[in-house]
């Protein structure tokens, strides 16, 4: 018999990003709001604390700020006619663990997508006509414009507190920024960080060929900087410690930066860690859901949290598992393309060019995740599908994150990786290398997608969540003519050596080395209950009271980190929770 | 407040000359010092604003204990004064006091004909108006929930057990009648003088002490008055005079301050960081403005910069501020961060600069600067050394919610390494004061590992 909890009106599940940002608006309403957090609470200190955050190995290469495999995994297989094995080691993806997610240990990248990323189904079908979408691909429209979330992408630009330039202020364009971005209602509100060598001379490069450089949009403060809810940052010193690690300096936007200890004084909202949800419970008519069980690791018994209102703000991965095993959305099937929880799961498509420069020192140690300038000459709303044969498109970036010894040791193609070839070619390059980075966007497949694995168990005896993905010709197509144009980018700066990593026609995803943490989809936003798990409010057609918060909304991924959107994203949802939800609960669409 | 017992050491001697006189003839308590009528009441919420006013919260409640039930034991030379238990229990709290005997023990520092110890700042209370003396105690009485908690008797050792000693003692401390004299028609002047000279009580520790221990200056005019004091052992900084710290603040800096414990020069830390947490982040914009701008004032001159607002919420960036003429130097030399610089400038690259930055001004609001400020430059470098060691933090506010932490370096550094970084960092970007030694950082390593 489980535990059972004093009722509170809105229980929240993971208190990351998207959980805090619930956690501070819906306590602004009064509501009595509970926060369930799988991982530890973690603060700046001690957690984080300098010098003991930066620690290559512990954090970087073993990852303990991640989630662990043996606490949660997924089983993958590239296709139907193979059998899925369990994600033992982390490699490809990483999700995180712990109060503030994997808002503490991201790179800080705050994108919006372009107006044409929100309605591309539509976009593809007015230029070229819908012949052009590759059979199998899902393209869909998002059921929300661009302009209705624009005011939420600044609500959550001034909460995140982002560095940047803006290129486009209510359609003007502006000097400096990038032209082709949607348009925002005000300049950032932060000026941009400064450039590193390796971004100047990309900017320079670039110029040369008639493109449009800007510095990429930081979630890393450049000044002091004091946000709505009144918390804090500090500009950032260039330590080259964000992917992996917590910020020691209070410079990274994170939950623990901008929203937490402002939420932790409501005396209406309060969080528990180390308790695990399994599942969300069901009425019995099953139209809404009675509140979540979840797994007290310190009592070592499972828990019953009644609530009016059901918040998933979990990873993507943990949102899609917990429908899943909730029995929320009918699961997606990819044969008859039916059903809808877990369809649509989507990745990033990406490609470097490395450059080796033998009389340029550019001191990669000099960095943060978010340093670069960049250009979006080959974005979504710059790309002409019809006669490039994909659709899709990339934003390029170049500028060092880190030089950790590690992990960041770029070195020619052929030199042995040990030994004394190896010494010497690090002795010869290290500090003598910059690149370029194209992150390109992801379509959605009927092939790509996630349900319950017949086999393998997590420790709770609920069925894992099986990841069937593979890359697909057309998002391939797209990161070979962004080889093409950035080969040709990185041949006219001269450098000594040159090497190309994209993935070619034909490659078969590999999960085993790092690629990105942007998984999306699989609980995505949908016009009807057919196609997809949630409404333009990201709240569930099955149960109208949850809500469903993250990158399972995307309905397929865009070309940019996804963090901008799940923040716009969700302050979009919890504007419509206050505004048109909780006077009336009920299916708002 | 621990030091204002030290006068307890004078007490002996002047309880011996006037013994009999001060034993035997009653004590007269202070009338009110407004007229009120018999059915006067407080304005809803007065009353709880008149106690965070006068941080009544921070010591008489125990640490985990409930709020305002007393037991908080504040150690002194002569033994530890427990805190009594405020709350309205009949037993063990102020559940039958009369609003006389409330008076009394505010404004003369007398329950029932006995003397507190002036660890309670009757000093200043007795400045405090009728009107919210008895909003304050219609709130204790009425709105707070009795708690039977009995505190331990207070045990001093003799001769500071004989309680009359602090009768003479009172006779030479009090200045002058229990009434406020505002010095500026300036209703903002006049209100902020009130909160800092009353209820505020910021005497208690920012004015110096007489050879008796008394507060020497409890208000405006007095010479002495905010003129810099000492609190345990440790320096507290001047609000008036030459050398106050606030002198290059702005107003609303200075309100930004005491609203949050923080603003583009410094942070509030040890004492001031409690007054901050448990009094001073409850008062309104308009009363933290007020005490701004009477402390940036003299003899009630016009202050023009008043802001509207304290710590307003963002979006705001501020950008850090570049090395001026004084820290160039400094600023060059930790850029240039050559192998052979000092002990102390590689240690503060390695440690400190990441935050306080190679200009040592820090990052408004959130990293001190370092460069002019009061603690660093402090005669007793006690202070500055134990921040190094064992870090602090500044608590959250509503203006300011962030619990903005600065982690220590004890596990890190040696004494010797201590010594080098913090001598460094009182004489760069044109600070000046003097070295310190590893001796003295050594004492308070381990005066800080006994608690």
């Amino acid at each position: 018999m489980a535990r059972i909890e004093k009722k509170k009106d809105v229980v929240i599940v993971g208190l990351g990003w998207t959980g805090a940002i619930a956690g501070i608006e819906l306590a602004a309403e009064g509501l009595e709001i509970v926060a369930l957090e799988r991982g530890r609470d973690q603060n700046t200190v001690p957690e984080f604390k300098y010098p003991n955050q930066i620690d290559e190995l512990r954090y970087g290469v073993r990852f303990k700020n991640m989630q662990h495999p043996s606490q949660q995994t997924v089983t993958v297989r590239r296709s139907a006619s193979e059998t899925a094995l369990p994600y033992r080691s982390l490699g490809s993806f990483l999700p995180g663990n712990g109060v503030g997610g994997a808002g503490t240990h991201w790179n800080g990248l705050l994108w919006r997508p372009q107006a044409e990323e929100i309605q591309l189904r539509s976009y593809v079908k007015e230029h070229w006509g819908e012949s052009i979408i590759p059979e199998g691909m899902n393209l869909m429209d998002y059921p929300v414009s661009y302009d209705e979330l624009e005011p939420f992408f600044t609500r959550f630009d001034h909460v995140a507190g982002i560095s940047g330039k803006a290129g486009n202020i209510k359609g003007k364009i502006q000097p400096g920024g990038n032209p082709f971005e949607g348009w925002r209602s005000e300049e950032y509100p932060m000026p941009p960080l400064p450039s590193t060598y390796d971004s100047t001379k990309f900017e320079a490069a670039c110029k040369a060929m008639g493109y449009h450089t800007f510095p990429a949009p930081a979630a890393i403060a450049s000044t002091a900087y004091v946000n709505p809810y009144g918390m804090q940052m500090a500009p950032c010193n260039f330590c080259g410690f964000c992917e992996r690690f917590g910020c020691y300096q209070y410079s990274k936007s994170s939950p623990q930066t901008t929203i937490l200890d402002a939420l932790k004084r409501k005396p209406n909202f309060t969080y528990r860690t180390h308790a695990e949800v399994l599942r969300v419970e069901s009425s019995a008519d099953g139209k809404t859901a009675t509140g979540v069980t979840y797994f007290d690791a310190t009592t070592q018994e499972e828990v019953f949290q009644p609530a009016d209102l059901v918040i998933l703000s979990s990873f993507q991965l943990n949102n899609v598992h917990l429908l899943l095993v909730s029995g929320i959305g009918k699961p997606y099937d990819p044969v008859t393309n039916e059903g809808v929880t877990g369809k649509n799961y989507a990745y990033q498509m990406n490609g470097g060019v490395t450059m080796f420069f033998k009389d340029d020192n550019f001191n990669p140690f000099i960095g943060h995740g978010a340093n670069g300038i960049c250009i979006d000459d080959f974005s979504v709303n710059q790309n002409d599908f019809g006669k490039l044969g994909f659709i899709g498109g990339a934003y390029w970036r170049s500028g060092a994150f880190n030089g950790q010894p590690i992990r960041t040791m770029p070195l020619p193609a052929g030199t042995p990786s040990w030994g004394g070839k190896w010494k010497e070619s690090i002795k010869e390059y290290y500090g003598h290398a910059m690149s370029i980075g194209t992150h390109g966007s992801h379509m959605a497949y009927r092939a790509n997608h996630l349900d319950l694995d017949p086999t393998y168990k997590d420790p709770h005896g609920r069925p894992l969540m099986r990841m069937t993905f593979n890359w697909q010709e057309n998002d391939l197509k797209m990161n070979q003519y962004m080889k093409l144009k950035a080969g040709e980018v990185g041949r006219s700066m001269k450098p000594d050596v040159i090497q190309l990593a994209f993935k070619d026609v034909g490659t078969q995803y590999d999960v085993r080395p790092y690629q990105t943490t942007h998984t999306t989809g699989g609980h995505i936003m949908s016009e009807s209950p057919l196609e997809g798990v949630v409404n333009r409010y990201c709240q569930a057609w099955d149960k109208h009271n949850v809500f469903v918060m993250g990158a399972g909304n995307f309905v397929q991924n865009t070309q940019y980190n996804p963090t901008g959107m799940v923040g716009g994203l969700a302050y979009w949802t919890v504007n419509a929770i206050r505004t048109l939800y909780l006077r009336n609960p009920r299916p708002l669409v | 407040m621990k030091k204002a017992l030290r006068v307890l050491g004078v007490l002996i001697v002047l309880a011996i000359v006037a013994l009999l006189a001060f034993i035997y003839v009653p004590v007269q308590t202070t009338p009110p010092n407004e007229t009120l009528a018999a059915d006067w009441k407080p304005e809803p919420g007065r009353g709880e604003y008149v106690m965070r006013a006068s941080d009544c919260m921070a010591c008489h409640t125990a640490e985990g204990g409930s709020p305002l039930a007393g037991g908080r034991g504040i150690a002194s030379p002569m033994g530890t004064i427990w805190a009594s238990n405020i709350t309205p229990d009949k037993e063990t709290g102020i559940g039958n006091w009369t609003l006389d005997q409330f008076r009394s023990a505010l404004v003369d520092g007398v329950v029932n004909g006995k003397h507190l110890y002036p660890a309670m700042p009757y000093e200043n209370y007795r400045f405090m108006s009728e009107s919210d003396i008895r909003a304050l105690y219609t709130y204790l009485m009425n709105d707070v929930k009795p708690v039977k908690n009995e505190v331990k008797e207070t045990e001093l050792s003799f001769p500071f057990n004989l309680r009359f000693g602090i009768r003479a003692w009172n006779w030479l401390a009090l200045s002058g009648e229990s009434r406020f004299k505002p010095v500026s028609d300036n209703n903002m002047q006049v209100r902020g003088q009130y909160l800092v000279e009353g209820a505020g009580h910021c005497a208690a520790c920012h004015s110096p002490r007489t050879a008796f221990m008394a507060q020497d200056g409890t208000r405006e005019g007095e010479a002495n008055f905010l003129t810099g004091g000492e609190l345990d052992g440790w320096a507290v900084p001047a609000l008036r005079g030459p050398d106050a710290p606030i002198n290059t603040w702005t107003v609303s800096e200075l309100a930004d301050y005491l609203g949050t414990g923080r603003n583009a020069h410094a942070i509030a830390n040890g004492e001031m960081a409690l007054a901050v947490e448990h009094s001073l982040q409850y008062l309104t914009d308009k009363d933290l403005i007020a005490m701004s701008v009477f402390l940036k004032s003299e003899n009630g001159a016009p202050v023009k910069d008043a802001p509207k607002q304290v710590a307003a919420p963002g979006p705001r960036a501020t950008p850090a501020a570049p090395a001026d003429e004084a820290g160039q130097e400094t600023a060059k030399m930790l850029t240039d961060a050559s192998p052979d610089m000092p002990l102390g400038a590689r240690l503060y690259l390695d440690n400190c600069a990441a935050c306080h930055f190679v200009t040592g001004k820090g990052a408004a609001g959130i990293f001190p600067e370092l460069q002019g400020n009061a603690m660093v430059l402090g005669n007793d470098p006690g202070p500055l050394t134990s921040v190094i060691l064992n870090g602090t933090s500044v608590p959250s506010t509503d203006r300011r919610p962030m619990h903005l932490v600065m982690q220590g370096y004890a596990d890190r550094l040696n004494d010797e390494e201590v010594a080098a970084l913090a001598s460094f960092v009182r004489s760069g970007w044109g600070n000046k004061a003097g070295e310190v030694t590893a001796d003295q950082v050594a004492k308070v390593r381990s005066a800080s590992a006994g608690h």
